[in-house]
C-alpha cells in the first residue's frame, strides 16, 4: 500500500522569552508512516506533545526539526515542514483539514455561514455552500433553529459539531482531527463516527487523537502510543550507556 | 461538483496554482526621512542597530522590506507605532517617496518593471486603475464638504469613467454595499459618524475595483460595535470580490479576524512573518512572543 504521509526525526522546541528564558520540547526525533486511506490514532496522557504533533502537521506550529513529507496531489510529493506558505495555504483549501480541540469562534458569523465558509474557497457559490452546510449541520444534530445563531453563544459541544460539520463539508486527502470527540453526547458520537468512516470510504486519510480509547478502538487502523515510544527510547538510551 | 472523492482539484485547478504569480512584489524596499549623510547611506538589517543614524539624525523608517502578495490574498501588517508599517503603505501607494526598492504589478504593464521608478503621471495613473487606500484618518481619504457620491464620482472620474448615469449607479451600489441609505448619498460625509465616514472611504476606495486594496489602521479610533462593522465589511468585501489586501494594524485582533498571511514589523524591519495562525500560537521573536501575550 502507497503511503500518503511520512514524518522523518520530527522534533519541535519553543524558546520563550518573556520574563525568563525558557526552553520547552513537546516531542524529539519523532518517525511515523501512514498509509493512503489509512486512519492513524495518537495515544498517550496529556501534556505529552499529541495536539503539538499535529499542528506542527498542520503548520500551525513550525517544526523545529525533521521532515514530514506529503503525497500532495496539487505538488506531488511535498515536505511540509518547509513547504511555502502560500503552498500551506493551498493544501489546506484543497487538501488538509483539521479539526482543533476547541472551536474558535468567529465573531458574528452565523452557525451556517461557519460552514459554508470553508467551501467558498473551493468555487462553490454562496447558495450551494449553504445548501451542503445544512446538510451537515442536520447531520450533527444541531437544531435548526440556531442555524442563523452565532456560535459563540453556543454551549462546548454544539461548538463542537459546528466545527466538526465545517471539516467535513470537504473531503480532504488528509484530515487532521484533535480530540473531536471529547464534548459530544453518546449520539452524535455514534454520528461522527459514522462521518468520519464514510470519509475513510471515499478515500480521506485521518491522523487523530482521542481521549477515548473505545473510539479510537472503532476507528484507527493503526496507533502511535507515545509512551510506548518515549518508554523504549529511554531503554535505547540506558543500552547506549 | 463531485463529493464523493477526496481528491477536491482537477487539472485545470493545478494548472492556475501552478502557475499563480504574486500580484504585488515588493524588494529592497526603503525608506529614509532626513537628508541622511556619509554615515547612513544604507540601512542595516541588524536589529540591534536602531533605526536613526547618530551623527545626522536621520531615520529609516523602512528597511530593505522584501514581500509577495498574491492574488486575492489578505496580507496583515502588525507592529508598535514607530515600526515603519504606516510608512510601508504610503510608500506603495505613492504618499511617500521610497528612498530605495522595486515596486511590480503584475496586472499593470509589463509585470516587471519598478512602479518606483515611473514618472508622477504614470504613478497617478496605477493608484487611480490598480489601487485603493483606506486611511486611519477619513480626512485624508475623503472631501470631507462634496456629497457622498460626489467623493465616489471622483475617484471614478481618475479611472476614467465618464458615463454620469452609469457612475451615479455604481455610487449608488457602492454606498448600498456599505450600508450608507441611499436617500442620503448627496450628503457630505463631513455629516456623517466617523464609523459612516469610514464605510464611505471604503467605498470610495472600492469605486475602480481595484485588485488592490491598502488598509490603514481603518478601524483605529473606532467605537467597538462600529469596529465590528467595519471589519464585517471588510471580510465580505474581500469574499465577496476576492480583492488583495494589506492591512495595517496594531491591533492583533485585527489581524488574526482578517489576514492569511501576518508580518510582524519593528524598527523598520520584517522580525517574523508566517501564516497568521502560526504566528499567533507559534511566535518565535521575542518581540511577537510580547506581542501575542499582550492580546486581551
Amino acid at each position: 500500500m502507497s503511503l500518503i504521509l511520512k514524518a522523518i526525526g520530527l522534533g519541535k522546541w519553543f524558546e520563550l522569552s518573556l520574563s525568563h528564558q525558557m526552553k520547552v520540547s513537546p516531542f524529539q526525533n519523532l518517525s511515523f508512516e501512514v498509509a493512503k486511506g489509512e486512519f492513524m490514532g495518537i495515544a498517550g496522557p496529556s501534556g505529552i506533545g499529541k495536539s503539538s504533533i499535529l499542528k506542527c502537521l498542520y503548520r500551525t506550529y513550525l517544526p523545529s526539526s525533521g521532515e514530514i513529507w506529503f503525497d500532495s496531489s496539487l505538488y506531488g510529493t511535498i515536505d511540509l515542514a518547509k513547504a511555502t506558505e502560500r503552498q500551506i495555504t493551498h493544501l489546506r483549501i484543497r487538501e488538509i483539514g483539521y479539526v482543533s480541540q476547541f472551536f474558535k469562534a468567529i465573531p458574528r458569523i452565523s452557525a451556517l455561514d461557519v460552514v459554508a465558509d470553508r467551501l467558498l474557497p473551493l468555487g462553490y457559490s454562496l447558495n450551494q455552500a449553504r445548501d451542503r452546510a445544512m446538510q451537515l449541520l442536520e447531520r450533527l444534530n444541531i437544531p435548526e433553529q440556531l442555524w442563523q445563531a452565532y456560535p459563540a453563544t453556543f454551549s462546548g459541544g454544539e461548538q463542537q459539531r459546528v466545527n466538526l460539520a465545517r471539516a467535513f463539508a470537504v473531503r480532504p486527502r488528509l484530515l487532521i482531527l484533535d480530540e473531536p470527540t471529547a464534548s459530544l453526547d453518546n449520539d452524535t458520537k455514534l454520528n461522527v463516527l459514522a462521518l468520519m468512516k464514510e470519509m475513510k470510504q471515499d478515500g480521506t486519510t485521518m491522523i487523530g487523537v482521542f481521549h477515548d480509547w473505545d473510539v479510537m478502538g472503532k476507528v484507527a487502523d493503526q496507533i502511535l502510543d507515545l509512551r510506548k515510544l518515549q518508554a523504549s527510547k529511554e531503554q535505547e538510551q540506558m543500552a547506549g550507556m | 461538483m463531485s463529493m464523493n472523492s477526496a481528491d477536491l482539484i482537477n487539472n485545470a485547478e493545478k494548472e492556475w496554482v501552478w502557475n499563480e504569480t504574486p500580484l504585488l512584489k515588493v524588494r529592497g524596499l526603503s525608506k529614509q526621512f532626513g537628508a541622511g549623510c556619509i554615515h547612513c547611506k544604507q540601512p542595516t538589517s541588524d536589529e540591534q542597530e536602531g533605526s536613526r543614524c547618530q551623527y545626522c539624525g536621520s531615520i529609516w523608517a523602512c528597511r530593505n522590506l522584501s514581500f509577495d502578495l498574491y492574488p486575492g490574498e489578505i496580507l496583515g501588517v502588525v507592529g508598535e507605532s514607530g515600526s515603519g508599517k504606516s510608512t510601508l503603505v504610503k510608500c506603495l501607494y505613492f504618499d511617500e517617496e521610497t528612498t530605495v526598492g522595486e515596486m511590480s504589478i503584475s496586472s499593470y504593464e509589463d509585470k516587471t518593471s519598478n512602479l518606483f521608478e515611473k514618472s508622477a503621471q504614470q504613478k497617478r495613473y496605477i493608484r487611480n486603475h490598480v489601487m485603493g487606500m483606506v486611511y486611519q484618518n477619513p480626512l485624508l481619504g475623503l472631501r470631507m464638504p462634496i456629497s457622498s457620491s460626489g467623493n465616489i464620482a471622483e475617484k471614478l472620474f481618475a479611472a476614467d469613467h465618464y458615463h454620469v448615469g452609469s457612475i451615479r449607479q455604481r455610487a449608488a451600489d457602492l454606498l448600498q454595499k456599505v450600508e450608507i441609505p441611499l436617500a442620503r448619498m448627496d450628503e457630505p460625509p463631513k455629516n456623517f459618524s466617523g464609523g459612516m465616514q469610514q464605510r464611505v472611504q471604503i467605498s470610495k476606495a472600492l469605486a475602480n475595483n481595484p485588485p488592490l486594496l491598502l488598509l490603514d489602521e481603518v478601524t483605529t479610533g473606532l467605537d467597538l460595535s462600529v469596529q465590528a462593522k467595519v471589519l464585517d465589511l471588510i471580510r465580505n468585501i474581500q469574499r465577496e470580490l476576492r480583492v488583495a489586501m494589506i492591512v495595517v494594524s496594531h491591533d492583533l485582533g485585527v489581524i488574526r479576524m482578517l489576514a492569511d498571511r501576518t508580518m510582524v514589523l519593528r524598527q523598520g524591519l520584517i522580525v517574523e512573518q508566517g501564516l497568521t495562525d502560526q504566528i499567533l500560537e507559534d511566535p518565535r521573536h521575542p518581540y511577537t512572543q510580547l506581542l501575542v501575550h499582550s492580546l486581551l
